[in-house]
This record gives C-alpha cells, sequence and structure tokens, in this order.
C-alpha cells in the first residue's frame, strides 16, 4: 500500500502529544471564544472567564453544548471574535425559520483549513499530477470552496465545475482526462445511467479516484460505485459549523474517516443525556472547532450519529477514525446533498393563504436523484373553481420552495382533509428512497 | 343566469361517489355535471336543482366547492346552431372558460352550459336573445 503524507509529523503525532496539543489550543480558542458576546456570557456563567480555567481536556465538559439555533439566535455578529476587517470570508446556510446561518474566517482560518483539506486529498493517494473535476456546488455552501482551495494547494489541476449539466460534466471528463472526482453518491450514480444516451462509458475515461460525500450512503454504495466506474472511492465528512468539508477523510484503507484531531476535539455523546460515551460505543457527534479564530464554535452538536473506531489505523496515522454517518437525531432530510428540515417548509406552506393545514413530504429516488413531492391540502375559503388559480398556486409553492431549500419540488393538491392530520402522530415525511 | 356547484375534487377512486353520496341525502337532483381533469386532481361541476343548498351541504362536510354564473342557453338539436352560438358570443369577444352541453331527447332541445368572461360586461341575454337563442334562468331549469 502506497501511504503518503501532506504532513507526516502532525498526522503520525503520538496521541499523548495529540491531547496536549489540542489542550493548547483549546485555551487559545477560549481567549478568542471570551471576546464574542455569546460565549462571554455562556462561559462565565460555567465558570470560566479565563483560559487558565481549562486545566485539562475533561474540563471541556464543564462547557455546555452549542447547538445550531445558538447560531441564529447569535446572527448576525453574536459569535464574531474578531474586527470584520479579519474576516476574508463568509459562507451562509439558509434558516429554517427565516434565519439564516453566518460562518465567519479570517485568512488564517482558511489557511489552517486548507491544510486539513490538503491532507486528506494526499491521504487518498492524489497529487500533482492529478485532474481533478470538483463537481460539489460553490458559493455560499462551503462543499465546493473547500476542496478547491485544497486541491490547489496540492497542486492537482483544479476544474471548478460545480454540480449539475451532466452532458457538460462528461465532456470535460473525457477533455481534460479528469482522474479525481469530488461528488455526492447519488450524482455519481445519476451519472452513470445517463452515460449511454452520451455514448460515453467509464473506459473511455481517465477517473480514477472519487472523494464521496454530504450524503450519507453506505458501505455497498461505496462498493457498487467503485465497481461501475473502475475507481477507488473515498469517504468524506464535514460540516459548515466545523469549516466544511475535511473534519474527517478517509486514507488509502479505506476504512473509515481519520478526523484531523489537532484542528478538532471529538466527543460521542449520548443524544439524551448528554454524557460522553466510552469509546467504540455510538452516539451524536460533537466538534469543537480548534482552527476557527474568527468564530469559534465549542461542543457543537451535529446531530449526526456515528462511533469511534479506539484500535489504530495501519496506516500509522493517530487521528482516530470515526465510523461513517448512521442516522440523524433529528428530522433533518438530506435530499440530493442538500439538507433541509421539514420545518423550512412548513414555514413556507403555512405563509401561503390558499393552503390548507395539513401536508405531507414524499422523498423517493428516481435514476440516481432524489425527487421531492409535497403535497398540500387546498384552503376551501379561498377556493375560486378556477383551474387557473389552482395551476398559479402550485408555481407559486414551488417557487417559495425553491427559493427557501434550493430545491425542485412537484406540488400536489388534495382536497382539505384528505392528509393526515397534524395531531397525534402524523407522519409528515414519507421517505421511499432505498438506502443508499 | 343559471347556477353552477364547482367541486375540487382528488383524482382517485370514491371521489365523485362522496360528492352524489352527499347531495343524496339531502335529496338533490343533478341535472348535468361534468369534470375538467387536470392530473392530480380536477375540478367537478354540477348542475343541480338547488344550487345554494347543495352548495352549503357541501361546505359544511369540508368540501373545497363554490357557486358559480354560468349561461345556460337552450339550443334547438339541429345542425349549424353551435357555430351560430358561438359566432355571437365572438363578435362580442366573449371568452368560453368552460362548456358542456348535451340534448334533452323529448323535447328535441339542446342546453349548453357556458363559463364565460364577459370583462365589457355586455348583456349576453340580450346578445344571445339576438340570435335566436334563449337563456334559462334557475327557476326555469327546474321546470325542464
Amino acid at each position: 500500500m502506497d501511504i503518503r503524507f501532506w504532513n507526516q509529523e502532525i498526522e503520525t503525532l503520538a496521541q499523548k502529544d495529540l491531547r496536549q496539543l489540542q489542550l493548547t489550543r483549546l485555551r487559545e480558542l477560549i481567549g478568542y471564544a471570551m471576546k464574542t458576546p455569546f460565549y462571554h456570557k455562556r462561559l462565565k456563567k460555567a465558570g470560566i472567564s479565563s483560559p487558565e480555567d481549562i486545566q485539562d481536556l475533561e474540563d471541556l465538559q464543564k462547557i455546555p453544548f452549542t447547538v445550531k439555533d445558538d447560531l441564529r439566535q447569535a446572527f448576525p455578529k453574536g459569535l464574531l471574535a474578531v474586527d470584520m476587517e479579519q474576516v476574508v470570508r463568509i459562507h451562509s446556510s439558509s434558516g429554517t425559520t427565516g434565519i439564516p446561518t453566518v460562518i465567519y474566517y479570517t485568512a488564517k482560518d482558511l489557511d489552517r483549513w486548507t491544510d486539513l483539506l490538503a491532507r486528506g486529498i494526499v491521504a487518498t493517494g492524489a497529487g500533482p499530477a492529478d485532474v481533478f473535476q470538483n463537481m460539489m456546488s460553490y458559493g455560499l455552501f462551503t462543499g465546493g470552496l473547500g476542496l478547491h482551495y485544497g486541491a490547489e494547494r496540492v497542486g492537482l489541476t483544479v476544474i471548478p465545475v460545480g454540480g449539475g449539466n451532466t452532458q457538460r460534466q462528461l465532456q470535460l471528463m473525457r477533455d481534460f482526462k479528469t482522474s479525481v472526482l469530488h461528488i455526492t453518491p447519488s450524482y455519481l450514480l445519476h451519472i452513470h445511467q445517463r452515460m449511454p444516451e452520451f455514448r460515453i462509458s467509464p473506459a473511455d475515461l481517465n477517473l480514477k479516484k472519487a472523494w464521496m460525500g454530504a450524503e450519507p450512503h453506505s458501505e455497498n454504495t461505496r462498493l457498487k460505485l467503485q465497481e461501475l466506474y473502475g475507481i477507488d472511492i473515498y469517504n468524506s465528512y464535514g460540516l459548515s459549523e466545523m469549516n466544511g468539508p475535511g473534519v474527517a477523510f478517509e486514507c488509502a484503507y479505506k476504512k473509515d474517516l481519520h478526523v484531523w484531531e489537532d484542528g478538532y476535539i471529538i466527543e460521542i455523546i449520548d443524544p439524551a443525556t448528554g454524557k460522553v460515551l466510552p469509546e467504540g460505543q455510538e452516539g451524536e457527534v460533537v466538534f469543537t472547532n480548534l482552527i476557527r479564530h474568527a468564530m469559534p464554535l465549542l461542543r457543537y452538536r451535529t446531530r449526526d450519529l456515528a462511533f469511534l473506531h479506539p484500535e489504530p489505523c495501519p496506516c500509522g496515522r493517530t487521528g482516530r477514525r470515526m465510523s461513517r454517518i448512521t442516522g440523524r437525531t433529528d428530522d433533518m432530510m438530506i435530499i440530493n446533498g442538500v439538507n433541509v428540515f421539514p420545518s423550512q417548509i412548513e414555514e413556507i406552506l403555512m405563509s401561503i393563504p390558499e393552503v390548507g393545514n395539513n401536508y405531507q413530504i414524499h422523498l423517493t429516488r428516481k435514476e440516481g436523484l432524489d425527487r421531492l413531492a409535497v403535497k398540500v391540502e387546498i384552503y376551501s375559503k379561498l377556493f375560486t373553481g378556477d383551474l387557473s388559480q389552482l395551476d398559479a398556486l402550485k408555481a407559486k409553492i414551488n417557487d417559495k420552495l425553491r427559493a427557501s431549500i434550493t430545491i425542485n419540488s412537484r406540488i400536489e393538491l388534495h382536497e382539505p382533509g384528505a392528509l393526515p392530520a397534524f395531531e397525534g402522530k402524523a407522519k409528515r415525511v414519507v421517505d421511499e428512497r432505498d438506502k443508499l | 343566469m343559471a347556477k353552477q356547484v364547482t367541486i375540487f375534487l382528488e383524482n382517485r377512486p370514491g371521489r365523485m361517489k362522496s360528492i352524489s353520496d352527499i347531495l343524496l341525502e339531502k335529496n338533490l337532483n343533478i341535472w348535468a355535471f361534468t369534470i375538467q381533469d387536470r392530473g392530480d386532481f380536477g375540478l367537478m361541476k354540477i348542475i343541480v336543482d338547488k344550487p345554494d343548498q347543495a352548495q352549503i351541504v357541501l361546505a359544511e362536510r369540508g368540501v373545497a366547492c363554490v357557486l358559480k354564473d354560468v349561461l345556460a342557453v337552450i339550443v334547438p338539436d339541429r345542425p349549424g346552431n353551435l357555430e351560430k352560438l358561438t359566432t355571437a358570443l365572438l363578435q362580442k369577444n366573449v371568452n368560453i372558460k368552460d362548456a358542456y352541453g348535451f340534448v334533452c331527447p323529448t323535447g328535441k332541445q339542446g342546453i349548453c352550459y357556458l363559463e364565460v368572461e364577459n370583462p365589457a360586461g355586455i348583456d349576453l341575454e340580450t346578445v344571445i336573445a339576438e340570435h335566436g337563442f334563449s337563456i334559462l334562468n334557475d327557476k326555469e331549469l327546474y321546470d325542464l
């Protein structure tokens, strides 16, 4: 096995030294956190008023968890620890209740994050000879830009094409002999299904590897896609609160994802009690971001379920490996790689007067892509008896939803009272997608 | 003008029956009906002997429905009469949004129900009468 490192010293640092480095960086982070209105108040309440109050890593557990809603409450600048003049980039996501969340980065934050991505890229064996087609969305979503800069740092040739337009993607792969992709599993599957249409087969291309992320998927899906394309596929994990992609990456062994523990403190907790679980037990993943100073986040609850492998990896990296995501502790849906909460859809529907009380969200998968259908009841009192009204209503719902969740949906109109009522345990989400 | 009850219905088995069940309970008589299909749903349009009562009883059961004015035109059952009627409306630039018609075998009379857009507010009764047709009002409809 060809084992390569981007920064061998830090990637193979003994666990004891790694913990010491985490402690040093955590203290530094507490200093920044104290500068934010949000953490100043919260840490004081927890009895922490300076970095010296953190004696060892165990003291981290004195700090209350941070959740997604805290980010909304703190919008726009309640979690900002530096002057805006020092901020060089923001990423943002649309909010459940109309309030978005925002992430700030200084130039140094981006530099540190990019370095972690470089490690992941090199861990999969990619290098300057590779041509990298980045098929994740660019823009406010962190998936595109994150890997883009990581790949440039390592010296790959980057094709910053972003998502969508299958024909063009295949054209680029052929014209530039693309060897590495960054893509969601559903899109990779979709492209394969459409290849015959463009008279291309994987054998005509120069593909060697893919980094796959943004959607949970099973080992079987990886194996199937590897076989379909004849390539190696590596799992990548990240979230914008922890900078973006590259929080954890698989190495050449493809046996789950190394967390860059000098960059992040990972804890696995019991989602019900908040207690830290023994190593190896499955629970909710909690991260503390040690490398972003513009906007510190301490003990952030991801709502993702996973477990840690205690045993070392034969590649020699000492960062512990995290399993793939086995589930969620909330009702978040992942639709073609986009995170959507049912409450976002509800918010939109309930803002439209012609829509009645009940709704249902239907998810199916066709030709490798997720399809979203939203079933709504019409509101009798505003029914005019004209088809044009109903057609316009469908278009209006779809437009408003797309503006919020960026996804096209098929709108189905139903009679008042035809859908399961909210009271009791109405099933608002019906997910009929096969497990990827 | 005659009144039509326009009903929103999902396109699945049993929906038409649910409407006729409710009307039967109140002993309401259906004179004519049609369905405008739109894929997963449709609009059922009915002419009944007591449209106001029908609308109320359906609404009470949670059915999305409204009363609409329609032109009920008596057209003698002879070739060319629909052409004559539509020409009359075209001359006045009146748009027909939806229409359905049938012939009563006993009277050799045809009846055309027309949903029209008449933004200029033209007196359609007169226009139609000028072309030799007559418009039925609710009362006359019941007496058919």
